[in-house]
């Protein structure tokens, strides 16, 4: 798994790609709440259309940067999940919780 | 979760055995298991949906392992068997059968509840994609192993003659 940021202006996205498990969900934790508990970051993308299969450990980074960003009143938005994220989501029922875009330029644009 | 109550199983002897797996306790090799169940699954005849619930129930069963059992430790055997089953009576198509084993100590089936999804918290959930998962998700301590065992039955429609 890789995981890396673009920043603009108030906005930083952090494209990931490989599996998210529970070999490296600590390492996309940690990117998420550097951003948004420290810096701040007023909107935090994860751009996860490079990402094939979430674990429930990446699932519950995800909801971690969730309900941080919510604390901090800043938004938190994933765009491109894979079918196999999506259904882990709806398992989860978390699927209608996230903000969730199908692609960048509707997720920017929101 | 079920405790299963019968005599420890022997898969290796089962007529329908496909497959063995032996692999230490280390979260890096979780994408090698995945990727096996996914072509496994694939040749079995399930579908698509399908071969994503066998894997991600396999691969969050292993997670509690690695977590639960082992507390974190890499070098701990886990072994894991998969086999063709027939049929339960409720069922027209053959199923999957994947049995993990671990040394690590008993687990309480107590813990196996797993948590309420109506509130929004990180954790808790690898049991709860398991049971949605799968057919049949059963647990014994058979001497000093662990044993989990997990059933998916094909769909009649995409039943598969192979391998």
């Amino acid at each position: 798994m890789q995981i890396s940021a673009r920043h603009s202006d108030s906005t930083t996205i952090f494209d990931v790609t490989g599996d998210i498990d529970l070999a490296n969900s600590p390492e996309v934790r940690k990117a998420l709440m550097r951003e948004v508990r420290e810096k701040r970051t007023p909107r935090v993308v994860m751009n996860l259309s490079k990402v094939r299969y979430i674990d429930s450990s990446g699932v519950a980074s995800l909801v971690e940067g969730l309900k941080a960003s919510r604390d901090l009143n800043l938004r938190f938005i994933l765009f491109g999940l894979s079918p196999s994220a999506r259904e882990v989501l709806q398992l989860s029922r978390l699927l209608k919780i996230f903000e969730v875009y199908d692609n960048e330029d509707q997720a920017l644009s929101s | 979760m079920r405790q299963r109550d019968s005599t420890g199983v022997s898969p290796a002897s089962n007529d329908g055995f496909l497959l063995k797996l032996e692999l230490h306790s280390d979260p890096q090799l979780l994408t090698v298991v995945r990727g096996a169940l996914e072509r496994l699954t694939e040749v079995f005849g399930f579908s698509p949906p399908d071969r994503r619930s066998v894997t991600r129930a396999v691969d969050e069963a292993l997670t509690n392992i690695m977590r639960h059992c082992y507390n974190g430790r890499t070098d701990q055997p886990i072994e894991l068997y998969c086999s063709r089953v027939p049929p339960r009576p409720s069922q027209v198509a053959d199923g999957l059968e994947i049995l993990l084993c671990d040394q690590g100590p008993a687990v309480d089936p107590a813990k196996f509840r797993g948590r309420r999804l109506d509130e929004i918290k990180p954790g808790g959930l690898g049991l709860h994609f398991i049971r949605q998962s799968m057919d049949t998700v059963e647990y014994q301590r058979s001497g000093n192993t662990n044993q989990f065992r997990l059933v998916k039955y094909l769909q009649p429609m995409t039943q598969s003659r192979t391998p």
